[in-house]
């Protein structure tokens, strides 16, 4: 197969997919099964991409021509072959799961689940390939609204309320902030083509491109920066599965993405360099990672914590993105791949918690660590990398956004993800160890005899979930042994001088 | 235009034949006097209307500008078919959604008037349809306006057809405001006559450049410009709109929301740029900045009342009245592209209001209700009807892969191009007030229960359904390859502004 037309199955399997999980809707395992082939098959023909991009090529495909010099077109490059690797890859673990999720939690409306679920993963592929803004923009959009039903899946007030906020900062950041961008720069450039170097040097005055950029980060909401960040937490109310793969890989990850894609192939970070636009955007980057790790200590629900965690460590890719320098950007791209380990096993195990013991909340979980001794200990590991300790492959991507920062001269910045590291260890960590340590809480008199009995058993989630999670948990590990393709990959996008 | 030879050739009669079938049809259906054969006889003429207009779109594309001489006058003394670009597509537009509406039609029509009423809805309907065409069709500013006489009087008598009483005060009112539109025109022209002689538009724009500065030709200009104004309904001479819509016979809503609008900003052009484009007035007499305030005002203030409608109907006739607004941006900017912007926006609103009453009026067979709280639980009873009105509704926010997009796209293109970035502000936040009037109801179609005692409730029949999608699929078809829209719509521009011959 050339990686040509393996680049058009990537994105259209993913639809048949979709159809078929319509189709054997009535029947839930076939249904299921019809769900894990797309997903192998999907990966097969992703990985089958890789080996061509990694010698150096770019294979690339025009679907056809939209507009006049406006075409949906495909092109891949490393940092959208990571992007895509990872989405296949952990949409097949993530379906693991939510059958262990899906069926153990007795959700309804199973089919359009994942349905739209994979609707999503093709337009993520479609975002990780696209060759130009204009195919990116429109995969960014079907992504949202094809999220949409997810986020609202249990059709509750509180599900419709928090669906308006999803939507509404969506579509309203893209359309008002990163849609007069492209505009205005194919008006500058006539060209939307992602280039090496990119576009726009020499078509514009600082000034214009300095606000192009801000229009750019802001309007790509999916990246969080604050003050566009609020959608995220209201995304919550997803099913869990739904919260692990979109709202801490895809969706988020197609975000912070595009601003990398952004900077590097339609600036070119040597010419933002050159005019220090980016400078306070280093700073917002900053202020969200700090101020975005406050609030989610404050958070006692476990999920509203993570989406704020990882809000937070969203404006680390911005932050390496906005550094401008190849350290900077090789640490963001390995970053978007250690942080999906980490996240999703975190998303995992509170979804694995809600399963079992019916607790969403952070404080009713002393003493869990002893029913559920397998969930939080990968709960600890999934912390401990998104810290940034070894063995685990946190490490890797804070290293190299330190040496960005040190780089451009910003000890400031340095300071800040170091205190991150503490904030991350501040609010996580807890977590297993009350788990592993803290007494139960008091359950009520009433139940006195009943909970003794329940914490005394082990009592963990479904067999499919755990196997998800010890999926992902291996991840973190590998990634930290085995950096070095995905090194390589990155030195391709920014050529370390 | 001579008649090779003496052969009688029907193809080269067709600028004729696009207007005179469906008028001589109109009276036939009244003859027949019964309801099936009627819409039999409305369905083939209406779809051999849009294999005409489809071969003169041709014919025009690939060799000019076409002019014929109605009866054989030739054009100072008889009156001048005169089909061009812009000319063509309109002709495109408006017979292609009415081919569309009338398998529509059967069923809605059925539903919503009276059984002995039915023929004389096709009737109308065919009358309605030949006035349109001919408007798009004509040269001579004169018989436009008869035309126009056609095509409006006919639409007041469809839109009283409907059972809902309210509809006659409706059909009222736009009766009386579409009268004083007319009367508007036709003085218009009567002042232009008596300063060149002459009614045909090729040579008063010839005559107008040297006389354009006295009183009376910029009196007949202010006239002309707001008669057509009343008559597309711009902000704020819409008032006839909401209710004639709201009420009319879910069909009649289709059709007129489709066409009726869009060949007023067609008659527009052609006063604006053929007639009066030598003389330049768009920017001596500062009409333009006229059109683009009043065009931005009905943006916002169109779309925020749209968010407070309850009736589904008035809810989309609002909207229509923010897009014109769209429409007649582009056209004030005086640009290539924002002139194509205005037109290309023609058809893409043509087909996605069309989708979107489409589904109203599906909804209306089987609810029997226009309201809101109506919608509650289609999403799963409707499942069809409701995907196509997300599909239109996602058009009007102007989502990618849509035609709104493509609309969206060059309409700020152009506001850049002309250096006027706050406009391209006010344009994208325009847009995200459809994002509210739209999603209003999706919500209710989609989260709300169906009342407990609508079990009966289930997807409208195939008649409707698949003109619905013909359009719905068009605002994708479209969104995704709008070369060919784009294509014509830009040079038809060119054209108008006299860049291209």
């Amino acid at each position: 197969m050339s990686p040509e037309i393996a680049i058009l199955l990537a994105v259209a399997l993913p639809l048949v997919g979709a159809i078929g999980v319509v189709m054997a809707g009535p029947w839930p395992n076939l249904r299921e099964t019809v769900t894990l082939a797309v997903g192998a098959a999907t990966l097969a023909v992703v990985a089958q991409i890789a080996p061509a991009v990694m010698a150096g090529g770019r294979p690339a495909v025009t679907v056809f021509e939209m507009l006049p010099g406006l075409t949906i077109a495909f092109k891949v490059e490393p940092l959208g072959m990571i992007f895509a690797l990872i989405a296949s890859f952990l949409w097949i673990v993530t379906t693991i799961y939510a059958i262990g999720y899906m069926r153990g939690h007795h959700e309804e409306n199973q089919t359009r689940f994942y349905a739209f679920f994979a609707v999503a993963i093709s337009s993520a592929l479609g975002i990780a390939f696209a060759g130009n803004m204009v195919t990116l923009f429109l995969f960014y959009e079907v992504l949202t609204i094809s999220t949409f039903p997810l986020v609202t899946h249990h059709g509750s007030d509180e599900a419709r309320k928090s669906g308006r906020i999803y939507l509404g900062i969506l579509l309203g950041t893209s359309v008002c902030f990163q849609l007069l961008a492209i505009i205005w720069t194919w008006t500058l450039t006539g060209t939307l083509d992602f280039t090496d170097g990119g576009i726009l040097e020499g078509k514009a005055s600082a000034g214009v491109i300095g606000v192009l950029l801000a229009l750019y980060v802001f309007g790509i909401g999916k990246a969080a920066v604050m003050p566009f960040h609020r959608w995220l937490p209201a995304a919550m109310v997803a099913p869990t599965p739904v919260s692990a793969l979109l709202h801490a890989v895809a969706v988020v990850k197609a975000g912070v993405f595009t601003v990398l894609k952004v900077t590097v192939y339609i600036f070119g970070i040597d010419f933002l360099r050159d005019l220090g636009s980016s400078e306070w955007l280093q700073y917002m980057a900053a202020g969200t990672i700090v101020i975005a790790s406050l609030v989610a200590m404050t958070k006692d629900n476990l999920k509203a914590r993570l989406a704020y965690s990882t809000i937070s460590q969203l404006s680390y890719i911005v932050l390496g993105a906005m550094l401008v320098n190849s350290w900077g950007v090789i640490g963001g791209g390995m970053h978007i791949a250690m942080h999906a380990f980490a996240k999703i096993t975190l998303f995992f195990c509170a979804g694995a918690i809600l399963v079992a013991s019916h607790k969403t909340e952070i404080s009713q979980m002393g003493g869990l660590g002893r029913a559920m001794p397998l969930t939080m200990g990968a709960f600890l590991i999934g912390s401990l990398s998104l810290v940034g300790l070894p063995p685990l492959g946190g490490l890797w991507s804070k290293w190299y956004l330190a040496l960005g920062a040190l780089e451009a001269h910003q000890l400031v910045l340095v300071g800040v993800l170091m205190l991150s590291s503490l904030l991350n260890v501040a609010y996580l960590v807890p977590i297993p160890i009350r788990g592993f340590f803290a007494e139960p809480p008091p359950a009520g008199d009433a139940h006195d005899e009943h909970h003794a009995h329940a914490t005394d058993g082990i009592q963990e989630a479904p067999l499919a979930c755990l196997i998800a999670i010890a999926i992902t948990v291996a991840g973190c590990v590998i990634l930290f042994f085995y950096p070095e393709s995905l090194f390589d990959l990155m030195r391709q996008v920014a050529p370390i001088p | 235009m001579s008649m090779a030879g003496t052969s009688f050739s029907l193809a080269e009669h067709l600028p004729a034949l696009q207007v005179v079938i469906p008028l001589m049809a109109a009276p036939v259906a009244v003859l027949i006097r019964r309801n099936t054969p009627a819409w039999s006889l409305a369905a083939v003429i209406t779809w051999i209307c849009l294999a005409i207009a489809i071969t003169l779109l041709n014919r025009v594309l690939d060799t000019g500008t076409i002019s014929y001489a109605l009866g054989g006058w030739a054009a100072p003394w008889g009156i001048e078919y005169r089909i061009d670009r812009i000319g063509a597509f309109m002709l495109v537009i408006v017979s292609a959604i009415g081919a569309v509406v009338v398998p529509y039609a059967r069923a809605s029509v059925a539903r919503e008037i009276s059984p002995d009423r039915q023929y004389l809805f096709y009737a109308m309907y065919l009358l309605c349809l030949a006035g349109l065409l001919g408007i798009a069709i004509t040269g001579d500013a004169f018989n436009l306006f008869v035309f126009l006489e056609i095509s409006s009087l006919s639409s007041y008598v469809l839109i009283s057809l409907a059972r809902d009483r309210r509809s006659l005060t409706a059909a009222y009112r736009y009766l009386i405001m579409g009268t004083i539109g007319a009367t508007f025109y036709i003085i218009g022209v009567g002042l232009m006559y008596m300063m060149t002689g002459t009614l045909n538009m090729a040579d008063l724009a010839q005559r107008i450049p040297a006389i354009a500065e006295t009183r009376t030709v910029l009196v007949a200009l202010g006239f002309l410009v707001v008669g057509i104004s009343l008559k597309l309904a711009l902000f704020p001479l819409h008032a006839w709109l909401p209710n004639a819509y709201a009420f009319a016979p879910s069909a009649v809503t289709v059709f007129l929301a489709s066409t009726a609008t869009k060949i007023a900003i067609y008659v527009l052009l052609r006063v604006l740029f053929t007639i009066f484009g030598k003389a330049d007035v768009i920017h001596v007499e500062d009409i333009g900045a006229v059109l683009m305030v009043l065009a931005v005002v009905a943006m916002f203030v169109a779309s925020t009342v749209a968010i407070f409608q309850d009736n589904v109907k008035r809810l989309l006739a609002f909207s229509s009245v923010a897009q014109v607004g769209y429409i007649i941006l582009g056209i004030s900017l005086v640009s290539q592209t924002g002139v194509a912007a205005g037109i290309i926006h023609v058809f893409n609103h043509a087909l996605m209001k069309g989708a979107l009453f489409m589904a109203v009026g599906c909804v209306f067979l089987r609810t029997g209700s226009m309201s809101v709280s109506a919608f509650a639980g289609l999403g799963r009873r409707m499942p069809v009807t409701m995907a196509a009105f997300v599909v239109g509704g996602l058009s009007l926010i102007g989502v990618p892969a849509t035609v709104g997009f493509v609309s969206k796209w060059y309409l700020i293109q152009a506001a850049l191009e002309a250096g006027l970035w706050p406009l391209a502000v006010l344009i994208l936040l325009s847009s995200l007030l459809a994002v509210i009037y739209v999603w209003k109801v999706v919500e209710v179609a989609y989260f709300q229960e169906p009342p407990s005692f609508r079990h009966d409730l289930r997807e409208a029949p195939l008649s409707m359904t698949v003109p619905m999608w013909l359009l719905a699929g068009g605002c994708i078809y479209f969104g995704l390859d709008a070369e060919t829209t784009f294509g014509i719509a830009h040079d038809a521009a060119g054209s108008l502004l006299g860049v291209l011959p």
